[in-house]
């Protein structure tokens, strides 16, 4: 009898069989999976990350307490990390330096914070290329910094992590928080953007 | 182990696609493989080390073309099966076709004894080691030196902690490297900076 060469169940069943096992093992708590997917996509947003740096821009001490231990000032403002999530380093940015975020070796984030990864931050181009060829990746994702600006890329290689301050664009000092908050975005919170009108 | 999850300064790939994929889930299905794995941490059933090295231990065709839920679904669901929890045959069931899992691992190790401890500013060199089991240290930066700029709390060892082994939690080093010394004549200039555990670090000499 010739081999059977079966072809792999498509990614949605498998899904399917692993959550009907947990269900008949009575792993799953009533309601878990659908609250995950609400608190996934409601709670962990950029939005977060945002508020403390229209905070910082604002508040000098509650910038001053942001760079120097990221995650307590992050949660002074009501926000959580994960347990395993020990420390978040805030990097500064200035008008001469640009500080970009990558995971080369899987995809970690600080999501609950700046959100979770969008799915470039996951792909291999991003992850293999952006240690290596930063100023050429971040040209190709439209940011085309002067020969003058110095890159700082960060490896997020353990549960320490990591967000990026962008510079407050100048024409916006003093105006109110949150709307300061509304023009900082995800991309900016990487590293691989910086924030230029016209503000989203 | 030198997996093809390594992927930092690895040439051949082109342009990242920024435009097509800003959304974090794209299927239905994504946010309920990240919803059983998030189950599998709150109960226990795994720790963040050995669901890393899971993903790392998928058959490198089968990493390469898979997306990212469906490496962590395929990673999770090994440890399930490895675990004793669910059974590969059972699941293959369910869905009613192959549920291809990672393969098994290799042997893990302890934290190097004794290990230095050290300041920022410090000058430190990656040791020229080669670990077949999990490890957190990037391919890229084996043999390197490079100054500290930074220190963080102490974290399960993943060299240990990946394969259910007891350790000493260990302190990770914002290790900053330069461009021209980690890829010379290669690379665009700039600093990378790496979270290094203390074992995988000397002192520069």
């Amino acid at each position: 009898m010739p081999d059977e060469v079966k072809a792999p169940a498509p990614v949605e069943r498998r899904v399917a069989a692993l959550e009907q096992a947990f269900e008949e093992r009575n792993l799953i708590p009533a309601g878990f999976i659908d609250d995950f997917a609400h608190i996934a996509q409601e709670d962990w947003v950029p939005v977060n990350g945002a508020k403390a740096v229209a905070r910082a821009w604002t508040d000098p001490d509650f910038r001053r307490r942001l760079l120097e231990n990221g995650k307590a000032a992050v949660m002074e403002l009501g926000f959580t990390m994960p347990e395993h999530h020990k420390h978040l380093v805030v990097l500064e940015n200035t008008p001469s330096l640009q500080n970009v975020i990558c995971c080369t070796l899987c995809s970690c984030t600080a999501f609950t914070i700046i959100g979770l990864p969008p799915g470039w931050y996951k792909d291999f181009e991003y992850r293999s290329r952006v240690a290596r060829q930063s100023r050429t990746v971040l040209r190709e994702m439209g940011l085309d910094l002067p020969d003058e600006v110095e890159i700082k890329v960060w490896d997020t290689t353990t549960d320490t992590r990591y967000m990026v301050l962008p510079v407050q664009p100048p024409e916006t000092v003093g105006r109110p928080e949150d709307k300061l908050a509304e023009i900082v975005t995800k991309e900016s919170m990487i590293g691989v953007a910086r924030l230029e009108p016209p503000y989203r | 182990m030198d997996g093809v999850h390594d992927l930092g300064g690895k040439q051949g790939f082109g342009p990242v696609r920024c435009a097509s994929s800003r959304t974090a889930f794209k299927a239905a299905w994504e946010p309920r493989a990240n919803a059983l794995y998030s189950l599998g941490v709150r109960l226990g059933l795994i720790n963040m080390d050995e669901y890393r090295h899971s993903i790392e231990r998928m058959e490198p065709r089968h990493y390469l073309s898979a997306s990212y839920y469906e490496r962590s679904l395929t990673g999770f669901t090994t440890l399930c099966v490895e675990k004793g929890i669910v059974s590969q045959e059972e699941l293959e069931r369910l869905a009613e076709g192959l549920f291809p899992l990672s393969l098994p691992s290799a042997e893990g190790r302890l934290n190097a004894m004794p290990r230095e401890s050290f300041a920022v500013g410090d000058r430190v060199r990656v040791k020229n080691e080669f670990v077949s089991g999990h490890v957190r240290m990037p391919g890229y930066i084996r043999g390197k030196w490079g100054v500290v700029v930074g220190i963080s709390p102490p974290y399960p060892f993943p060299d240990a902690s990946a394969h259910n082994l007891q350790s000493q939690d260990e302190r990770p080093y914002d290790v900053s490297f330069r461009t021209e010394d980690l890829w010379p004549q290669a690379a665009d200039q700039a600093t990378v900076h790496v979270g290094v555990f203390e074992s995988y670090l000397e002192r520069a000499r």
